[in-house]
C-alpha cells in the first residue's frame, strides 16, 4: 500500500556532511560588516517583499542540468509563496553564473535592485550521490551571508531544495523556515453524498502526493506524531468509528485503545508518547488520553457536554479544546492533567477546532458567526482575537512549523480545497492538490 | 446547483401526494428513500423494510444545532416504535447526521447526540435496548446536496436503518 519512495532516511541525507549539514559550511569569503545585516521584517506581514535573484543553479555536468533547474525552481517558488520575497524575473539578469565558487559581479545585481542573490551548483559524485551547494549573497554589502553543501541520493533533490529554501529564509528573516515539511490531508473524490476519502501526504508546496489509504473506509482528521513517522486519524472501518494509528513507513495500522464507544478527534502530545481524543458516551463526548507505551488511559474531562478538538501547548503543560458546556462551542484551556478548565474565547459567535502555535504565542481556531466560517487567532490568555479570513466555509487551521503560516480548508461549491494564509492575515494562497482536499495537518520540520 | 435541488424536491412532492400520506416531512423523506424509482410504496409488503421506510417513515429531523426531538419527530418515532414492536425480528441501527454548517468533529458528536435522543425515545416506547445500535456520520453523508436552508434541514436527521440480516 505504501510506496517505498515515501520513506525518507534522514541519515542518508547527512552522509558526507559529518555531524550535520552545518559541518559542510563553505568558508565565508568576506567578513560581514557589523550592523549591515540584510533582514526581511516578517512580523508586520511585510508589505514590501525583498527582491531576490535566483539564477539557475550550475550543473556540475550536463547530466545535472535538469535537476539543477528543478531545484532552483522549487526554491524560487517556496520563497515567492512565503510572501516575504519577490524573486526577480531571470530575463533581467545580466551576469550568467557559471561558477558558483566565484564571487559574483555585484554591480550587475545591484542594477536590477536585487538585494539578495542565491547561487548554487548540483554535482553528481562518483558514488552516485548528489552534491548540492549554495551561497547566499548580500548584494549591496557585497558579501556572502551563508554557504552550505549537502550530499544526498538524487531522489532527495526536492528535499534538498526545501532545506536550502529554509536556510535562505532563516538567514534573511532570523527565524526558522517551514519548507522542509509535509502535509497529511484527506483527498476527496466522488459525489458529495458518497464521497470517497483517502489519507494522503505531500510536500508543503503541494508536490509529491502519495496515498496512505485506498478509500474503502471513511477517514477523517489525520494528525502527525511530532517525533515519528506515524499519524493518528479517525476511521469508519468495518466496526464502529475509531481512532487509529498508522505508520507511514511500514503501513502498519492499529486501533488506539479499547474504548466502549466511538473515539474521534485524536491528537498526539508534544512528545509523541500519548494520544488525546474524544470518547462518546451516550449524549456526551469527553476527553481521554492514552499512553502509547503503557496503554493506560486517563479521563481528562467529565461534563454533560461535547468536549472535543483537543490540542496540547508546545511545552506539553496545557490542553486547549472546544466545549459546548456553556451553551455554545467555545475554546477552553486546562492543565494537561485535566481538572478545571477556563474559557478563553469571548469574541462574537462560536469558536472551535483550536490549534496551538508551535511558537506558543497564538491559538488558531474556526470561528462561526452570522452564517460565516472564519479562520482566526487569539492569544492563549484569550486576548487579541483576530479573524484572518471569512466566508462560507473555512475550517480546520493547522500551523506551519515556525508558527508564521496557517493552512486550512475552504469548502466552496465544487468541494473543499486547501489554502494557506499568514498569521498577519495577508498572502492567502491556494495549495495545489490532485483532487478535492480537506483536513490538512502540517508536520514538524523534517530536518 | 440550487435550481436542480428545487426541481428534485418538487418531484418528491409529487410522489408524496401520490402516496397520500399525512405527515409531509416524513413522507417526503420516505419517498426519497424509496429511490424515486416510480410507484413509491404502493406495493410494499407489510413487515418489509420497504413497508417501514415508506409507510412508517425511517427518519426524524432536527432544528439547527439541536438534538431535542420535535413534535413531528416524536410522532414519527411513535409509529416506528409500534411497527418495531409488531415486527420484533428486526434489530436496527440509528444513524445520526448533521448538516454541513458545523465543524467536522463537533458534527460527529452532534450526530451521536441525535442518534442517542432517538434511541432513548424508542426505548421509552418499549423497544429493547439490545436491538438498537447507534452510529454518527456527522456531516459526512448528506442526503440532500445543495446550499440552501430547506436542503440543510433534510440533512439534520436520525435514520432508523433495519439490519438486513435480522
Amino acid at each position: 500500500m505504501i510506496s517505498n519512495k515515501l520513506v525518507f532516511n534522514r541519515r542518508r541525507l547527512l552522509v558526507g556532511a559529518g555531524a550535520g549539514a552545518l559541518a559542510g559550511t563553505l568558508p565565508i569569503l568576506m567578513p560581514r560588516k557589523a550592523g549591515a545585516a540584510l533582514r526581511v521584517e516578517i512580523t508586520q506581514g511585510n508589505p514590501q517583499p525583498m527582491p531576490i535573484a535566483l539564477p539557475e543553479f550550475v550543473a556540475g555536468s550536463p547530466a545535472e542540468t535538469e535537476i539543477a533547474r528543478n531545484v532552483t525552481a522549487i526554491i524560487t517558488s517556496n520563497l515567492q509563496r512565503s510572501g516575504l520575497f519577490a524573486p526577480i524575473n531571470p530575463a533581467a539578469f545580466t551576469e550568467k553564473i557559471t561558477n558558483s565558487d566565484a564571487v559574483p559581479r555585484f554591480p550587475d545585481w545591484r542594477v536590477i535592485n536585487a538585494q539578495a542573490l542565491v547561487t548554487g551548483r548540483m554535482t553528481r559524485q562518483a558514488d552516485g550521490r548528489l552534491k548540492a551547494e549554495f551561497r547566499l549573497w548580500d548584494v549591496f554589502a557585497g558579501q556572502q551571508l551563508d554557504g552550505k553543501q549537502y550530499f544526498t541520493t538524487p531522489d532527495n533533490a526536492r528535499r534538498i531544495a526545501h532545506i536550502i529554501s529554509d536556510a535562505i529564509y532563516q538567514t534573511l528573516t532570523g527565524e526558522k523556515g517551514y519548507f522542509d515539511s509535509r502535509i497529511v490531508f484527506v483527498d476527496e473524490t466522488g459525489p458529495k453524498e458518497r464521497r470517497i476519502k483517502r489519507l494522503a501526504i505531500m510536500d508543503q508546496d503541494g508536490a509529491g502526493t502519495r496515498y496512505l489509504t485506498r478509500g474503502d473506509d471513511l477517514v477523517l482528521t489525520p494528525r502527525f506524531n511530532p517525533s515519528t513517522q506515524e499519524i493518528t486519524y479517525m476511521s469508519y472501518g468495518q466496526a464502529d468509528p475509531r481512532v487509529y494509528l498508522l505508520n507511514i513507513e511500514t503501513g502498519q495500522r492499529e486501533i488506539v485503545g479499547n474504548f466502549p464507544g466511538m473515539t474521534f478527534a485524536p491528537r498526539f502530545s508534544s512528545d509523541g508518547q500519548r494520544v488525546i481524543m474524544s470518547l462518546q458516551q451516550g449524549p456526551n463526548s469527553n476527553l481521554f488520553v492514552m499512553d502509547l507505551r503503557s496503554k493506560q488511559t486517563t479521563r481528562l474531562t467529565d461534563t454533560p457536554a461535547i468536549d472535543t478538538g483537543p490540542c496540547y501547548s508546545p511545552d506539553g503543560r496545557y490542553i486547549c479544546f472546544e466545549s459546548d458546556r456553556g451553551g455554545s462551542q467555545q475554546i477552553y484551556v486546562m492543565a494537561a492533567t485535566g481538572g478545571p478548565a477556563q474559557r478563553i474565547s469571548f469574541g462574537e459567535g462560536n469558536h472551535s477546532t483550536p490549534v496551538w502555535s508551535p511558537r506558543g504565542d497564538f491559538i488558531a481556531f474556526t470561528g462561526q458567526s452570522r452564517g460565516q466560517f472564519s479562520i482566526g487567532v487569539l492569544k492563549p490568555d484569550g486576548s487579541g482575537e483576530r479573524l484572518l479570513t471569512s466566508g462560507f466555509h473555512n475550517e480546520g487551521p493547522t500551523f506551519a512549523p515556525n508558527g508564521r503560516v496557517l493552512m486550512f480548508f475552504r469548502e466552496q461549491g465544487a468541494g473543499p480545497s486547501l489554502y494557506t494564509i499568514d498569521i498577519t492575515g495577508r498572502n492567502e494562497l491556494k495549495v495545489p492538490t490532485p483532487a478535492l482536499a480537506s483536513d490538512p495537518a502540517w508536520s514538524p520540520l523534517l530536518s | 446547483m440550487i435550481e436542480i435541488g428545487k426541481i428534485l424536491r418538487s418531484a418528491r412532492l409529487v410522489a408524496v401526494l401520490a402516496t397520500a400520506l399525512a405527515i409531509s416531512a416524513c413522507a417526503n423523506q420516505a419517498a426519497d428513500n424509496a429511490g424515486g424509482a416510480g410507484g413509491a410504496g404502493s406495493a410494499s409488503t407489510p413487515g418489509s423494510q420497504q413497508d417501514f421506510v415508506v409507510n412508517v417513515g425511517d427518519r426524524v429531523f432536527f432544528e439547527t444545532d439541536q438534538t431535542e426531538l420535535t413534535a413531528l419527530g416524536r410522532a414519527t418515532l411513535d409509529k416506528q416504535a409500534q411497527w418495531l414492536t409488531n415486527y420484533s425480528q428486526y434489530s436496527f441501527t440509528i444513524e445520526g447526521h448533521a448538516d454541513e454548517r458545523g465543524t467536522r468533529e463537533y458534527n460527529i458528536a452532534l450526530g451521536a447526540r441525535r442518534a442517542q435522543s432517538t434511541r432513548d425515545y424508542l426505548i421509552s416506547r418499549g423497544i429493547q435496548a439490545a436491538r438498537i445500535k447507534t452510529i454518527s456520520y456527522g456531516k459526512e453523508r448528506p442526503v440532500a446536496v445543495c446550499n440552501d436552508i430547506s436542503c440543510w434541514s433534510q440533512n439534520r436527521r436520525a435514520v432508523t436503518v433495519l439490519n438486513a440480516g435480522s
